[in-house]
């Protein structure tokens, strides 16, 4: 393992499981982030974006849910070991979230000044007045003036709060960062504000991130890195450029082909037929054979083994090679 | 051929009384639509967007303003009328987990209108309709017994459509139809509207926060800011030839998938003014890089700059000539 490597992520599985059934949430995902490196994780609602956070910041809600299997290595340790006061530890100090409403992500009758001080006096030995300074130092920086240290959060607007909520993650200078749909519930203008805050911060610190989204513009726009998730496994990853210019998965080119592109007036939209799998009966074989229009035989049978260096894909054909495209000519 | 207007509202206004005093959600708006064409509306939340939907829909009374459906002012017309005409006109919304009656089958629910409006006499003439409907919006036959709790959002929203045109509507607002969908299944729903609209010649007012979203399915975009209309003009212009720069800005905050091509950004700074009593000038004003003394002192006027360009801005001409331009 190189040293730069801030995480890695190997053959984690989770499931939630209940009397009646086990829904089998992530399924088996390995993936790796350097240091000062952006992952985008893209994929529907269900996917299991927000269950594969939870599992490397250790907050997944147990009962019901479980690791079944798999390691989590932060800074080369596996966090799935760390006992709780480990794992509070390093929650916040050496990875953070931002969490996807920040509307509710705020205590609402705490002053803002106060919940993000109590975050630093928490983690670290300061004085109440010393805490402070840094709470308003990093206010200015994210674009939140000072007097507004006494306000409630009800007071402030959408894109303020998620601005607080931002400045709460990076109070302890985090290793990494995992924003869960920081943007979605603003409007563009102010998404376009957000997430340039966040990448001149990323810069500063040489912080890692992970970004988990469902808008491929989004990724395009901040992410080195994205992984495409279906099902709770990643069936396509790379760097940004290679998935986007050359996907290699059905499912990765069913977003493409069902997104309306601005530049593109003429281009129908193609949609995926049908719906994601439930997770508590996912399908024999590849989990996305129900949806795939080039379902073969082999597909309903057998998991797609996972190809290629550096740009991976689960699936057991090469569809968009040249060679497998003159075949089906 | 010459364009047969359906809808047109005039100075239309709708304020909502609030403690602080009047929150402005349309203010003043003037618009056209003409017959089998979309008008696409696109502004940030809290602009007013839906409340202008529901007030041509009369959903909301106007506060002043009028609203013409094919010539005819709605506004002026009693309950029984009103009742009568809204057999042509329709409203999908954004959420179809909150728009079905969870108690109900996906056969009652899409049969209900037709009892309401009395379409069809005979519940065997109403069960063929209902069935006609569902194989129009790619439901299967199956599903007519079944609860809206089995269907997943993509499904659900068929079925609101299905009930929507149950009665034969010609216009129809779609608020926000996709955008609590994904991206999968967004597609087949944006398809399934236009197809229909193909076939049976549907107007539609179609409402998004999504401009890639707005631009694919429309004739026409109109922009809204703190609820007023500040352009408004046939797609393709309002993409490549933007005047208002609230639109350019808006535009150049599309997060795009061209990673041959990044685009510059223009970051606006500061937030969006309070609806609530909003003082003279133009709204905008305290965001855009390019305000003067004009802009806070004074109300922009809706004017054409071109055919069917309409802007509110009282520096529009420098921005159509090139002599302002974003810093990026």
């Amino acid at each position: 393992m190189e040293n730069n490597t801030v995480l890695e992520v190997k053959n984690l599985h989770v499931h939630y499981v209940t009397s009646e059934s086990a829904a089998k949430a992530v399924n088996g995902i390995d993936f790796e982030v350097k240091e000062g490196e952006s992952l985008g994780l893209v994929g529907e609602t269900g996917a299991g974006k927000t269950t594969t956070a939870l599992a490397i910041m250790q907050l997944i809600p147990d009962p019901p849910g479980i690791i079944v299997d798999g390691e989590i290595y932060f800074e080369g340790n596996n966090v799935i070991l760390n006992t709780d006061k480990e794992n509070q530890a390093m929650r916040g100090n050496g990875i953070s979230m931002i969490f996807q409403d920040p509307m509710t992500a705020l205590n609402p009758i705490m002053t803002v000044g106060d919940q993000l001080s109590e975050v630093l006096l928490t983690h670290e030995k300061l004085s109440k007045a010393e805490a402070k300074k840094r709470v308003i130092d990093l206010l200015e920086i994210v674009g939140v003036k000072s007097d507004r240290y006494d306000d409630y959060p009800h007071q402030f607007s959408g894109g303020q709060k998620q601005r607080v909520v931002i400045a709460m993650s990076l109070l302890c200078n985090p290793k990494l960062l995992i924003a869960d749909e920081p943007t979605t519930a603003l409007d563009v203008t102010i998404q376009a504000q957000v997430l340039e805050i966040i990448n001149n911060l990323r810069e500063k610190y040489k912080m890692a991130m992970i970004l988990i989204t469902h808008d491929l513009g989004v990724v395009a726009e901040t992410c080195d890195k994205v992984a495409i998730m279906y099902a709770g496994q990643i069936v396509e990853a790379g760097t940004v450029r290679e998935v986007y210019l050359n996907p290699k998965h059905p499912y990765t080119r069913g977003l493409f082909d069902s997104i309306p592109k601005l530049d593109d007036d003429s281009s129908e939209l193609i949609p995926i037929e049908g719906a994601i799998s439930n997770a508590a009966d996912l399908p024999t074989g590849c989990y996305f054979h129900p949806r795939c229009r080039y379902c073969k035989e082999i597909c309903k049978q057998q998991q797609p083994p996972q190809k290629g260096e550096g740009h991976t894909f689960m699936c057991h054909f090469d569809l968009f090679s040249e060679e497998e495209k003159e075949e089906r000519r | 051929m010459e364009n047969q207007v359906l809808i047109e509202t005039r100075r239309l206004k709708k304020y909502f009384p609030v403690p602080a005093g009047f929150l402005h959600a349309v203010d003043d708006v003037n618009l056209k639509i003409n017959k089998g064409e979309t008008l696409g509306i696109v502004g940030e939340s809290g602009c007013g967007k839906s409340t202008l939907g529901r007030v041509i829909l009369r959903l909301h009374e106007a506060t002043s303003g009028d609203v013409l459906y094919d010539g005819m002012d709605i506004n002026n017309f009693s309950a029984d009328e009103m009742r009568y005409m809204r057999q042509n006109m329709q409203i999908i919304f954004q959420d179809p987990y909150a728009s079905l009656n969870p108690r109900m089958t996906i056969g009652q629910i899409i049969e209900e209108p037709l009892k309401l409006h009395k379409i069809y006499k005979s519940a065997d003439d109403r069960r063929a309709r209902v069935e006609e409907l569902m194989e129009l919006v790619g439901l299967p036959m199956r599903s007519y017994n079944q609860y809206p709790h089995e269907f997943d959002g993509g499904r659900r929203q068929r079925v609101v459509i299905a009930r929507a045109l149950s009665i034969n509507p010609q216009f129809i607002v779609c608020d926000e139809p996709v955008s609590a969908l994904d991206v999968s299944v967004q597609a087949q729903i944006l398809n399934l509207l236009m197809e229909l609209q193909k076939k049976m010649g549907l107007t539609y007012m179609f409402i998004s926060h999504d401009l890639s979203v707005v631009k694919h399915i429309s004739t026409n975009i109109g922009v809204m800011y703190l609820g007023q209309l500040i352009e408004k003009a046939p797609k393709n212009d309002i993409f490549n030839h933007p005047l208002h720069p609230y639109t350019i800005a808006l535009l150049s905050a599309i997060p795009s998938t061209n990673v041959l091509q990044k685009s510059k950004k223009i970051i606006l700074k500061g937030e969006i003014n309070s609806p609530i009593n909003p003082k003279v000038g133009c709204r905008f004003a305290t965001r855009c890089p390019f305000a003067t003394e004009k802009c806070t002192s004074g109300n922009p006027q809706f004017v054409e700059a071109a055919p069917d360009h309409f802007v509110a801005c009282h520096r529009w001409k420098e921005v159509a000539d090139g002599t302002l331009k974003f810093n990026m």
